[in-house]
């Protein structure tokens, strides 16, 4: 593995990031808008006093938590369709580029964007809202890196599927993310969830995050088990996304696929 | 001017019974091949004659059904860092990212392929290919002869000992498709570069390529140099060889 190939990947999308204003808008301007309409809701249900429940760190929070999971998904494979609509997929895969080097570049940049992403939402919340989501430190650190990796792993299973489907599948990259939202918990329990669904979200790492990242926001407490749980799904699910990327990229690499993705 | 070749007699290619199948439909049938250092060697045939699939094949971006390769003495299964490493490729029908301007894009490469001094030799063949006043546009603002000469820089970035060329002058006007072989044999002579070239354009492959394979159907169905193959078919050019051969006459 060569870190100068790597940082190339990057380098080529931080490029087109500095330059693009669309591709910067991308980045904040849903996120933003998300922000205010949440928030301006929140902030209202706040003053409407149900039972001392913190409304507006819960959440403001969780919105804040999910624009990082989408915002890192989408990094990751939207990254890989630049690459298809500029048809440039070639001129990368016929350099000594590692497919392994091309997923970690693509992580990076997931962690760049989430970055950015929090820094700014986090700076409003401040700021509109006096929500601080930054006070609770080191706690919340464990589970944004799960958010971070189930992003990617998100991301990697997506761009195999354009392996397979080219750009007819594009739609995955901007949408999929939305199919495991209900059973996610992002803005409520799991326990809120028809029991049928429960089963479901206990498949999805998302979950677990989401229910340890609630309990640190509205009760102060860690939950080990959450986090313990969400690592555990995370790992069997990043073992499985890049063995099927590998395997669709061998299957495209045998069907002479690569270049009629573009 | 440097010299990276080493003089050996060993092929930069070397193919043995190459077979591609897609689905039902065999692309490449059985071929066996070798190219010389330092020559250019044109790999021709009609359309669907199974060209590309063999270039895509060399760069390992198309698995072969079965058969050998080596390339530089070195198998692309066993070593494809090291190989893709010493190699290029260019086509005028794979862009580079249109968005980036001309350095940021050479610059991308540049790492990709571990290029010391990256700076300096985008410098140095940028004024190769005259192109130093495109460096800071934007790709998307190149002609396409403009794109031609930037795409051969993004294949000379790690000074290769082998460079693969897919129709490099297709939809070129007249003017610059003859810079652009120009710049070839000055490539193939002052840097000691083989090449390995498709194109329809049959004058320029009789113009700039030591020897040319023919390819039909899958096939090979000939080789030499092109006054060879002129004399064995009795014909008056190597156009007229091409539509004997691919007319099966």
């Amino acid at each position: 593995m060569k870190l100068h190939r790597i940082t190339a990947i990057l380098i080529r999308h931080l490029y087109l990031y500095k330059r693009s204003f669309p591709r910067l808008m991308d980045i904040f301007y849903w996120p933003i808008m998300d922000l205010l309409v949440w928030g301006f809701f929140s902030a209202y249900l706040a003053g409407t006093n149900l039972d001392d429940f913190n409304v507006v760190s819960v959440l403001l929070g969780a919105l804040i938590f999910w624009n990082l999971l989408s915002q890192s998904q989408k990094a990751v494979s939207v990254s890989f369709l630049e690459d298809v609509w500029e048809k440039n997929l070639l001129n990368i895969f016929v350099t000594p580029l590692r497919v392994s080097e091309f997923l970690i570049a693509t992580s990076i940049l997931a962690i760049i964007r989430i970055a950015l992403i929090i820094t700014v939402m986090g700076a409003l919340a401040i700021f509109l809202y006096q929500f601080n989501i930054f006070q609770f430190g080191f706690y919340l650190i464990p589970f944004l890196i799960n958010l971070l990796l189930f992003g990617s792993i998100l991301g990697i299973f997506i761009m195999a599927i354009l392996l397979r489907y080219g750009q007819q599948a594009q739609i995955l990259a901007f949408g999929f993310i939305f199919l495991i939202q209900p059973v996610s918990a992002v803005f409520y329990p799991v326990s809120a969830l028809p029991t049928a669904l429960q089963y479901v979200a206990a498949f999805i790492p998302a979950s677990y995050i989401f229910e340890g990242m609630r309990s640190v926001v509205a009760t102060g407490s860690f939950s080990f088990s959450d986090l313990f749980l969400a690592f555990a799904t995370n790992a069997v699910y990043l073992v499985l996304s890049v063995v099927f990327f590998y395997y669709m990229f061998a299957r495209a690499k045998r069907r002479g696929s690569l270049l009629k993705l573009e | 001017m440097r010299f990276h070749m080493k003089q050996t007699s060993e092929p930069v290619i070397q193919v043995k019974n190459l077979v591609k199948d897609f689905g039902s439909v065999r692309a490449v049938d059985g071929i066996s091949f070798e190219t010389e250092r330092g020559k250019i060697t044109g790999l021709l045939g009609p359309n669907g004659a199974g060209k590309t699939t063999t270039i895509q094949m060399l760069l390992g971006i198309v698995t072969p059904t079965s058969g050998e390769i080596t390339i530089l003495g070195m198998s692309p299964a066993t070593h494809r860092e090291e190989i893709l490493s010493a190699i290029n490729f260019s086509s005028p029908y794979v862009n580079l990212p249109y968005n980036l301007k001309v350095r940021e894009n050479l610059l991308t490469f540049a790492r990709l392929y571990g290029v010391r001094d990256a700076a300096g030799k985008i410098d140095e063949l940028a004024d190769f290919f005259e192109i130093r006043e495109l460096l800071p546009k934007l790709t998307s603002a190149l002609s396409t002869g403009q794109l031609t000469r930037v795409n051969l820089t993004k294949a000379l970035l790690n000074d290769p000992k082998l460079l693969l060329l897919d129709e490099p002058t297709a939809s070129l006007d007249p003017d610059i498709a003859d810079k652009t072989r120009s710049f070839l044999k000055r490539i193939e002579h002052e840097r000691g570069v083989s090449i390995l070239y498709t194109s329809h354009n049959m004058a320029e492959i009789e113009e700039i390529c030591e020897r040319v394979i023919f390819l039909n159907k899958g096939k090979i169905t000939d080789e030499g140099s092109p006054d060879e193959l002129i004399e064995k078919y009795g014909q008056k050019n190597l156009n007229e060889v091409f539509l004997t051969i691919a007319r099966g006459q």
